[in-house]
């Protein structure tokens, strides 16, 4: 069913964004022109992607060289399965963030429509590129391409010093990734100097070396993808971009960084050795923990998604360990598992992220505010907005029947096997790790409710909010599409790890096919029914059939009549929007249980206090014990390096010139 | 593969827990009345308040939306699937295979988001404190359910619930000490799980200690109703599967009607035992307050990571 | 694959588990009473799990141990803990250094510590109980935690306590018990020890008011 089109057929895709873009900039102002034909375009070539994509990923490989680049250094493409199936991450993602964007890029602050129609554009064309490209130099074009058109668009609101500083803190931090991805790069090709990857490949290197390339690449794609200690950018970011850019960033830019660390560490590197496993997963673990529990603190709508993202990328990464440490003792067939559980969560947390990512734009547009705190009852004049995100927040509270369920229970099930490792302190540490990944999920369940109710329900918190309307069509149309996809993952698990599957057995030599073909479609099971099973369909039927049936016996037995009158709530008397709990109440337990992982700064009243105000600010240890010292280093070096300069030009001229003899004399072969 | 006995088998498992489950609650109140001296309630008192609440119609607040509306009907959907998949008479059930023991986790997950947001959502103080609590017991419990999981999965080979009461119920007398611990920690969940005194008290309606009623105070009429229905479908439930996992015997295997028969009147004998040992418990411990709650379930998470380790020396390596 | 343990074996490795599930419960422990409680419940499951151990073997000595482990450990031990609580007034909240959750936490990690080294060790013995000397190492650990953890003299004297039925748990299975006169010794030990640390008790409170060891703190040269 694959065309032997299909890398070009991505190709030609990637100039149509980059021509979409460009088309922006012939009318940069003309806000109508851009949302509503440029945008609706960029979806339609996302959408294309994804097909073509999905058919890439029954074929074989491709490959392709493009005479760009610098003379004898071409670009050599490949479109394999991995590539493949993130290409339609891509794709399907881009589709329904595009649609989306038709409706919300509006006349306004910041840069022209134009320009950040071209900044988005060439985004998605340089992420596409990434997933491409086929050597370290074509790959690290596009990723930096990628780095740096993120970082306009994060900087959209450039008027405000607080984006800037959250852009500079992107900026820097991507460089240093980038440095280690490069250096990476340069182990890998074991001294040889081709930079492309079937080279790399076919370097034997070395545990130690292999060892060092795996360790930077998981610093290096850990600081795109928001691994602990390498998170600090995150939080800032997403806040700071307008909400469609931070889709595209949590939802698909997250997932590239987890695409070039299964590259590097599955496919370009021949060895696996255990503890590679046990780093990735004790970070995995470290990051989903520390993500989650400060998603549940925070009082901002788009932070609490941002950690929430650090906790899914957390727990992908615990899934990318547990693959390794599998695949280090030869165990297949249970690699194949973890690995499915992380290609899919991958997919999931691409939908419901984007989609929760979307709700907060629509809300944020409706209402000009993005603290919880003045938020509330939105549900009763945005209800579609409203009934959308609810599909997000269960899916991403890892709840049956939707999609984070899915890859939650692959990985528990791998990790119910873990037992079997032949290593005597592994077999006992890991399961135990498993109750941490539980507890991550159920705290996200908690930041989700807390999410979901302090924004939807309850009371309005400010009169202002009276005047909110639900989102516009373009809207709707994007989440609803987020939302289906968020569905179809969550039902048909079995239907999607079948195509999941050629990655996974190209990566692994193995797969879960062969046993899903056994069962039905409705099914889940991946080793054997009588082991485990899922079936997502019949949960759904059964729950939904129970709930008809129920409402229908109950009015015909008895009847449905309702009357309305004022909230009972034990029969107190002031119940206005104050009386309910704050979204920093609401986090209050969490501050207590787990007090020592915040660095908090409060504020309480004292007892004469005539206003007392109680406030409380959560900030990150990380900054302060790692981050600020670092900072201050190198601003005492700066000022031990500047002495040197002295502003006179001679002795610029000295310093060369002694740099260059002092070459010459001890550089000789 | 599905006969037609175990789909009959199926719907009479269902409507056995819808029946049963309010039995079981006024069981359990009775029992507490006994041994707190009070004259007790009559047994079928949950029925007749279940008939009473149907009659009546709906008040609802004014800021309620149609998430609270559907949420009781959801809730009670999820609890129905729960007890749906818990093998109670026998394990040859068509429903089984659609959640193992880990989905089952994610139903009770489920119907505990609806309920909080529903709590939440009409906006008043007590909604949301509830709603917060709920939670709260949610992400300390669920660590310690799966610990469980996890060492009764390591001994039948098997995440299904009806494949692993399978294999407790016929095998040969072998001791294992893990259930024990699991067991205990088991113990402590449910309670923890069922709004039950150690950590919530279900009878109360005095504010600052309110979880779950402090959850479900805006609710009146039919919504009520299911709710409190699906309360004791939860207690049901969790009964169900504690005396299955760790008291196996009497559950018939397959589709023999016989079998399915003599079951009843056993489960009903464990079922009352159990709860007069609820009744029991409930009665000589204290309300803790709800900071404790962390330590009383954190202590039932060590008690089943034990029971996992203790799985891993003593059982696997023979 | 169980059914190739016997049913004796599988009755001790109750009892060990059981003895560890007390130790937990022990360092979870807010009252002093309840502590000396559990401690004599701990003596009583390792004198069943000696009897056991002394019926499958039919080891004469292994008798007496259980019996002089019932008469210590279950009846006189506690007794006198109990008497020592009542004499001395204690407050009856135990109070810990390290709040209990995080002790517990630690608690699971040295279990596992103790698994994992125990596990070699035991490839060596041959007796049919030596799956049980993880979680002897594991209960002489824990105990060692509780003393480490606490501020009262007297939970620290139920600690050391506990640490020698670890010990005891140890030897019983992985060599069915230590030759009677090395175990004879060490009970006489264990009395004589309480009943000297008894004294003391009285010495410290009258000296301080109180039984808190950080005063001891104060006895330091300067």
């Amino acid at each position: 069913m694959s065309t032997p089109l299909s890398i070009d057929a991505l190709l030609i895709a990637a100039c149509a964004w980059l021509a979409v873009g460009l088309c922006g900039l012939a009318a940069p102002r003309n806000t109508r022109f851009i949302s509503k034909i440029l945008f609706p375009l960029g979806a339609l070539v996302g959408m294309l992607v994804g097909l073509t994509a999905l058919a890439a990923l029954g074929g074989p490989a491709q490959t392709a060289v493009l005479a760009i680049g610098l003379p004898d250094l071409p670009f050599h493409l490949r479109l394999d399965k991995l590539s493949a199936l993130f290409a339609l991450l891509l794709g399907f993602a881009a589709a329904g963030i595009s649609i989306f964007a038709a409706g919300y890029f509006r006349e306004g602050e910041g840069t022209a429509p134009g320009v950040l129609c071209l900044e988005y554009h060439a985004f998605l064309a340089s992420m596409l590129m990434v997933l491409l490209a086929d050597d370290a130099y074509a790959f690290m074009v596009a990723w930096e391409t990628m780095a740096l058109s993120s970082f306009f668009l994060v900087t959209t609101n450039h008027q405000h010093a607080e984006i800037r500083r959250a852009g500079f803190l992107y900026l820097l931090i991507a460089h240093i990734g980038a440095i280690a991805i490069l250096l990476s790069f340069g182990v890998m090709t074991g001294g040889a100097g081709d930079y492309s990857f079937a080279g790399m490949r076919a370097q034997e290197l070395s545990p130690f070396w292999a060892s060092a390339a795996f360790l930077l690449a998981l610093a290096g794609f850990g600081a795109k993808a928001g691994l602990v200690p390498l998170h600090v950018w995150l939080p800032e970011a997403h806040p700071a971009a307008p909400s469609p850019v931070s889709a595209m960033m949590s939802g698909v830019m997250l997932k590239t960084a987890i695409y070039g660390l299964l590259r590097v560490s599955f496919d370009l590197l021949h060895t696996t050795i255990w503890w590679w496993g046990v780093v990735a997963l004790g970070v995995g673990l470290v990051t989903a923990l520390f993500g989650v529990l400060y998603s549940t603190v925070q009082s901002d709508m788009k932070r609490l998604l941002a950690y929430s993202s650090i906790e899914n990328i957390g727990l992908i990464a615990v899934g990318i360990g547990l693959t390794l440490i599998f695949h280090a003792y030869r165990m297949e067939s249970l690699a194949a598992l973890a690995m499915t559980a992380v290609l899919y969560h991958c997919l999931a947390h691409s939908a419901f992220k984007s989609l929760l990512f979307l709700c907060t734009g629509s809300v944020l547009h409706s209402t000009k505010e993005r603290s919880l705190g003045k938020l509330g009852g939105l549900i009763h004049r945005m209800p579609w907005v409203a009934w959308l995100a609810l599909a997000g927040v269960i899916a991403s509270a890892g709840l049956p029947p939707l999609s984070g369920f899915v890859s939650e229970w692959l990985l528990l099930q791998s990790f119910l096997f873990s037992p079997g490792l032949p290593h005597p302190w592994l077999n006992m540490v890991v399961p135990v790790a498993a109750a941490l990944v539980v507890l991550v999920a159920a705290l996200a369940g908690f930041a989700m409710v807390k999410f979901y109710g302090i924004i939807f329900l309850g009371q309005m918190r400010e009169p202002g909010l009276k005047d909110a309307h639900d989102a516009g069509n373009w809207e709707k149309a994007g989440l609803a599409w987020l939302a289906l996809i968020t569905l179809l993952l969550g039902i048909l698990p079995s239907t999607v790890i079948l195509r999941i599957d050629a990655a996974t057995r190209q990566l692994l030599g193995t797969g879960l096919a062969d046993k899903l073909h056994e069962q039905g479609w409705w099914m889940l099971a991946p080793i054997s029914p009588e082991r485990a099973s899922y079936e997502p369909m019949i949960f759904l039927v059964t729950i939904a059939s129970t709930l008809l049936l129920g409402r229908w016996l109950v009015r015909y037995l008895y009847h449905g009549r309702v009357r309305r009158t004022t909230a009972w709530d034990c029969g107190y008397y002031f119940q206005g929007p104050r009386a309910q709990d704050t979204a920093e109440g609401f986090s209050q337990p969490i501050r207590r249980i787990f007090e020592p992982m915040f660095r908090m700064l409060r504020h309480f009243p004292t007892a004469r206090d005539t206003a007392p105000h109680y406030s409380v600010k959560v900030e990150d240890h990380f900054w302060y014990w790692l981050y600020l010292p670092l900072a201050r280093l190198a601003a005492r070096l700066s000022t031990l390096i500047a002495t040197l300069q002295g502003g006179r030009i001679a002795v610029y001229l000295m310093y060369s010139f002694i740099t260059l003899l002092v070459l010459l004399l001890v550089a000789r072969p | 593969m599905i006969s037609i006995s175990g789909l009959l088998g199926q719907a009479f498992a269902i409507l056995l827990a819808l029946a049963l489950a309010p039995l079981l609650s006024g069981w359990v109140g009775q029992c507490r009345a006994w041994l707190q001296s009070r004259s007790a309630p009559p047994l079928l008192q949950p029925y007749y308040m279940l008939q009473k609440l149907f009659h009546k119609d709906v008040v609802l607040a004014h800021g309620a939306s149609s998430l609270f509306r559907v949420a009781p009907f959801v809730v009670f959907g999820c609890m129905v699937l729960a007890c749906a998949i818990i093998p109670t008479l026998s394990t040859d059930l068509p429903l089984a295979p659609a959640a193992d023991a880990l989905a089952l986790v994610g139903v009770f997950g489920l119907a505990r988001i609806f309920i909080s947001l529903a709590a939440m959502d009409v906006g008043t103080s007590f909604g949301s404190l509830g709603g917060r609590r709920e939670m709260l017991i949610g992400f300390l419990a669920e660590p310690a359910l799966l610990m469980v999981i996890f060492t009764l999965a390591m001994i039948a080979q098997s995440t299904s619930v009806a494949t692993i009461v399978e294999t407790l119920a016929h095998r040969e007398l072998v001791i294992y000490p893990s259930l024990a611990f699991a067991g205990i920690a088991f113990t402590f969940v449910s309670f923890a799980e069922n709004a039950r005194v150690p950590v919530d008290n279900p009878a109360t309606h005095l504010e600052l200690t309110m979880i779950h009623e402090a959850m479900i105070l805006e609710y009146s009429g039919r919504h009520l109703a299911l709710l409190e229905w699906a309360a004791s479908l939860k207690l049901y439930a969790y009964s169900c599967l504690g005396l299955a996992l760790f008291f196996p015997w009497g559950i018939a295997p397959g589709d023999s009607f016989l079998a399915l028969v003599a079951a009843i009147p056993l489960l009903l004998f464990k079922l009352s035992i159990g709860g007069f040992l609820l009744a029991v418990i409930e009665t000589i411990s204290a309300k803790m307050r709800i900071f404790r709650a962390p330590e009383f379930l954190g202590t039932a998470f060590m008690l089943a990571v034990l029971g996992l380790l203790v799985r891993l020396l003593l059982e696997a390596r023979v | 694959m169980s059914s190739a343990i016997p049913f004796s074996a599988q009755l001790i490795n109750l009892f060990a588990a059981v003895i560890l599930l007390l130790a937990f419960a022990m360092l979870a422990q807010r009252r002093i009473l309840a502590l000396v409680n559990l401690f004599a419940l701990q003596g009583l499951t390792l004198c069943l799990a000696t009897l056991v151990a002394a019926v499958t073997t039919s080891q004469v000595h292994l008798y007496y141990s259980a019996g002089l482990t019932f008469m210590l450990k279950v009846l006189l031990l506690p007794w006198i803990l109990h008497r020592l609580v009542r004499k001395l007034n204690v407050k009856s909240e135990v109070e810990a250094l390290i709040n209990i959750p995080t002790t517990m936490l630690v608690g699971i990690v040295l279990v596992m510590v103790a698994f994992n080294v125990a596990l070699p060790i035991s490839e060596l013995s041959h007796t049919i109980t030596r799956g049980t000397l993880g979680i002897a190492l594991a209960v002489v650990m824990l105990a060692f935690l509780m003393m480490i953890t606490r501020q009262k003299a007297i939970t620290q004297v139920v600690g050391f306590l506990s640490m020698e039925n670890g010990l005891f748990l140890a030897a019983t299975s992985a060599t069915y018990g230590m030759p009677m006169v090395v175990e004879l010794g060490i009970a006489l030990d264990v009395l004589v020890g309480v009943i000297i640390l008894g004294v003391f008790f009285f010495q410290i409170r009258d000296q301080f008011d109180s039984l808190d060891i950080r005063n001891m703190e104060q006895l330091k040269d300067n």
